[in-house]
């Protein structure tokens, strides 16, 4: 770590987790004027917890994890507005009332907006995605008149609208182009079980199946959706989760470089001095090994805001986040991934134990070098277990066999739920 | 459309019941036995068949879809008028049993159509207070059955309300009234042996302790054992397993908060300012209690002197002495590990009891703070007793949420709360915490009104006094994150500068 001179200020554009978190702990150690500046909302919330909103778990209120005043004790000023250019000559941006925001330090948080593929009809009304606040609320006025709504794209946010609509009596058709649910990401078996699952709670998941278009009722709003397999299916609503990408628009031309994403180093510093990136926005123009380059997910933003708070306070860190880990929940099975476990791995480089008890809605597998036996990684599905007991054998390069006996010390079921001994068969 | 029409029917079923129940505030019924049975019976059916349309087609797991769009379970017209009617029946309760049907010389109306159930378990005409045991019960029974529906996939959640149900059903109704039935010479005293003092206030009062004394080898047991309880076995337990050994595993108020309390968890305030207010008036009612108690020991030692091994005033300067014991000790051991305003409060609740003592001692008064002890008792039972527990703690249930009482309140839940802060091996672990996504389901679904969220996305573990321990927390979490634990005490609380996942 070398030491960098602190900035005059700091403007973030996104009120996101990224933004956030560089925000609260830049706050910790300093008193520099921060900025915060988002079009969506004016305080930050929880975007993962839309979902729980719309189902009504919880009203939007209580996705935000800070009470409103905490921002003006903490002195952080938030600007509820859109950003419409950034001139980065001057140092100035440009807002949509057209005035006018000079800042001394720039940090890009503005995250991701929801893919469209050109599909015939996309335009249509009640056609949206699923990732701004604006786009729950579009949900939530046609929602009464939805009977039946097609979701296209079995990814986490396609699986979590259906679980939405269901859960307010809708039927939902589910299309996956893929043969098997998130099975780029998912082993065939664990695949298989969120299959069934989805099935299993009335959804009419489709594998196998693209949309070919939609098509419109005499008002212009979706009312029939066309597979490529040429099957008609009444909407009047159409889910598009296929994926999101950086939501940078407003930053073209203003000579940052840009790929799909902001282009960062490993200090997540732009090309032009003083400007910086993080979150679902940034491009890491050298990836870290087995990592992709833009890595849209809840827990990277947050450590990316971390990393540059560091780097902003004078320490400067690059961006070095440890052992991959993810989670996530398929209405009723939860997810819990740390390390890598390949869908489809090379047997070379990776050998796999795959474990079930024979009831529950519950699998482990285990991931490990084929020669040396270390662990790579671990999945679990339906059971919990402890990230840092796991992040630790990691490090440590325990071998299966360490794992396997030393599973009871991971186990993060709640009490009384039972003891999962994962074995290996008689070899 | 078959489950639209059983909920339908169910929900027939059941008020149908009901009105019969309470058609008897109005109407004589020559044959209680039948009518009681056949109401309770219809309410039972009907609440069941009513639980199996909302969970038996749905496959196990977190059910609280659409809790904040129902008017009853999100301080809508049904949740108004719920609390209004459970506050209308406390007050009838506490201030005019008549209205129910309660005399003296032989009741009628409600009161008297538990009067055959009321001889087959203690012998004796039913009073107000039998009814409402009776339907406080049967409460938590029927909504027992319904949480455990609710919460079928989770073993904790199933074993912690069959607890409840269990020591309701057992301890709080069943052996009570059975022993005054065997011993019908003695006057009455709490037969309830979980419920100790300080949430029962009266259990050192000074007609409590004469029954007691006078209650033969029954009464002497209960003496000893509730003196146990408080000295010896809770301290233990909540050391071991923290308070929820006794908030949501035992305890009676815990059990309807848990079960017929549970669809109105959400509504609980977490805002940081209620927190505040929280410390300070649950703490100031364990004053209260605590110097109430103080004083009827006191009436108690100057009115039968001959009937304990110490005076009066040997009484008093041995609680001071014993106070500032503690709190030397507390202060001493745990230094480090106040934080400043748990240091003032402390500081405080303790200055204040001696100081009262002190001023009562060298007056040479007969009374505490210049009113006679019984003047305390009233004012605790009027005002705590009734109105806070019953009136406030249950009525209010559909507006400020099941566990009012037990959050700002209890003096029990006060004193298991120091403890369970101070010295116990409980904690809600936050080991996962790098996987918290700050969605707020934890924080919401907290009766106690904890801002679970705030320590959860900080990766720090959750020891907070009030805790109850009942697990939804853990339950409901999208990601896995927090997890009930007992362990050692090194390293409970946690000060982590980043979740796991940063390489910082």
């Amino acid at each position: 770590m070398s030491k960098t001179t602190p900035p005059q200020s700091v403007v973030i554009i996104g009120n996101g987790i990224s933004g956030i978190t560089l925000a609260r702990h830049l706050r910790k150690k300093s008193a520099i004027p921060i900025r915060i500046i988002s079009e969506e909302t004016p305080y930050f919330f929880s975007r993962t917890a839309l979902m729980y909103v719309f189902m009504g778990h919880m009203r939007f209120e209580d996705t935000q994890p800070y009470e409103n005043d905490f921002w003006k004790k903490n002195n952080i000023q938030l600007i509820h507005k859109r950003i419409t250019r950034v001139d980065t000559q001057k140092k100035l941006l440009l807002t949509q009332d057209a005035t006018e925001i000079s800042y001394d330090t720039l940090v890009i948080a503005c995250g991701s907006k929801p893919n469209r593929f050109g599909w015939p009809g996309q335009d249509l009304k009640a056609v949206q995605g699923l990732y701004h606040k604006q786009d729950l609320e579009q949900l939530e006025k046609w929602s009464s008149s939805i009977k039946e709504a097609t979701i296209v794209g079995g990814g986490l946010i396609g699986v979590e609208l259906a679980e939405m609509l269901h859960s307010r009596g809708k039927k939902v058709h589910f299309l996956v182009r893929e043969k098997s649910f998130w099975d780029h990401i998912l082993p065939k078996e664990e695949s298989e079980m969120i299959n069934q699952h989805i099935l299993a709670h009335g959804i009419d998941l489709q594998l196998n199946t693209e949309l070919h278009s939609i098509e419109g009722d005499e008002r212009d709003r979706a009312k029939t959706i066309v597979t490529k397999k040429g099957d008609r299916i009444p909407s009047q609503w159409v889910g598009l989760t296929v994926g999101v990408s950086p939501n940078i628009d407003f930053i073209k031309n203003s000579g940052l470089e840009l790929g799909r994403g902001v282009k960062v180093n490993c200090y997540l510093e732009t090309n032009l001095k003083d400007i910086y990136a993080i979150g679902d926005c940034a491009e890491q123009t050298q990836p870290l090994p087995q990592r992709r380059s833009i890595e849209a997910v809840w827990y990277t933003g947050r450590m990316m805001g971390e990393t540059l708070a560091q780097t902003l306070l004078g320490n400067k860190t690059p961006y070095t986040p440890g052992h991959w880990f993810n989670s996530a929940k398929f209405f009723d099975i939860e997810y819990q991934t740390y390390g890598m476990v390949s869908a489809h791995p090379d047997a070379e480089e990776e050998a796999q134990f795959f474990w079930k008890p024979k009831k529950a809605n519950v699998s482990l597998r285990f991931s490990y070098h084929p020669v040396s036996e270390k662990l790579l990684g671990v999945l679990a599905l339906g059971t919990r277990i402890r990230h840092h007991v796991f992040d630790r054998w990691l490090e440590e390069e325990r071998t299966l066999n360490y794992v396997l006996t030393h599973f009871s010390e991971a186990a993060f079921d709640p009490e009384f739920y039972p003891n999962f001994k994962p074995k290996l068969n008689a070899i | 459309m078959t489950f639209l029409s059983l909920k339908k029917t169910s929900l027939i079923i059941g008020l149908t019941g009901l009105l019969l129940l309470l058609s008897a505030l109005g109407f004589e019924y020559s044959n209680p036995e039948l009518f009681l049975s056949s109401s309770l019976i219809l309410i039972a059916a009907g609440s069941l068949f009513y639980f199996a349309s909302l969970y038996g087609n749905q496959l196990s797991g977190i059910k609280n879809n659409q809790v904040w769009f129902h008017a009853l379970s999100s301080r809508g017209d049904w949740g108004w008028l719920l609390g209004l009617v459970l506050t209308g029946f406390y007050v009838a309760i506490y201030w005019f049993p008549e209205v129910l049907g309660y005399s003296q010389e032989g009741s009628s109306g409600l009161v008297q159509l538990f009067d055959p159930l009321s001889y087959l378990l203690n012998g004796k005409p039913a009073t107000q207070w039998f009814l409402y045991g009776s339907l406080y019960t049967f409460a938590i029974l029927l909504f027992g059955v319904k949480f455990i529906w609710k919460y079928r996939h989770n073993r904790y959640q199933i074993i912690r309300t069959l607890s409840v149900m269990f020591f309701q059903f057992g301890f709080a109704f069943m052996i009570p009234e059975l022993l005054s039935k065997l011993n019908p010479e003695l006057d009455y005293f709490a037969k309830d042996l979980k419920n100790m003092w300080p949430l029962n206030y009266y259990f050192l009062d000074e007609w409590h302790l004469t029954n007691l004394l006078n209650g033969g080898n029954l009464g002497m047991f209960f003496l000893i054992f509730g003196l146990a309880l408080i000295f010896v076995i809770s301290p233990i337990l909540t050391y071991f397993y923290g308070k929820r050994w006794y908030c949501s595993w035992v305890c009676g108020c815990g059990a309807l908060a848990e079960t017929a309390g549970d669809p109105f968890r959400q509504l609980s305030s977490k805002k940081i300012s209620v927190w505040k207010f929280e410390r300070w008036m649950i703490h100031a009612v364990l004053v209260f209690v605590f110097i109430t108690t103080i004083a009827t020991v006191w009436s108690f030692l100057s009115a039968h002197p001959n009937q304990s091994f110490m005076t009066k005033e040997q009484f008093i300067i041995g609680v001071v002495v014993f106070l500032i014991l503690i709190m030397a000790t507390l202060f001493y051991w745990k230094r480090n590990g106040f934080d400043k305003d748990a240091r003032y409060g402390l500081l405080s609740i303790g200055i204040i009891i001696i100081a009262i003592l002190s001023v009562h001692l060298f007056s040479g008064k007969d009374h505490i703070l210049f009113f006679p002890s019984y003047k305390f008792q009233q004012w605790y039972g009027f005002g705590i007793g009734a109105a806070f527990s019953g009136v406030l703690g249950v009525g209010f249930y559909p507006i400020l949420g099941s566990r009012v009482w037990c959050r700002f309140g209890c003096p029990m839940a006060a004193l298991l709360g120091m403890q369970q802060r101070l010295l116990s091996r409980f904690r809600i672990t936050t080991t996962n915490g790098g996987q918290c996504i700050s969605c707020g389901n934890c924080s919401t679904y907290c009766e106690m009104g904890i801002d679970v969220r705030a320590y959860a996305q900080r990766g720090e573990n959750i020891v907070r006094s009030s805790c109850v321990g009942c697990g939804v927390c853990s339950a409901v979490c999208p990601r896995g994150v927090l997890k009930l634990e007992n362990d050692t005490m090194e390293n409970r609380i946690t000060d982590v500068p980043y979740p796991l996942g940063n390489k910082l």
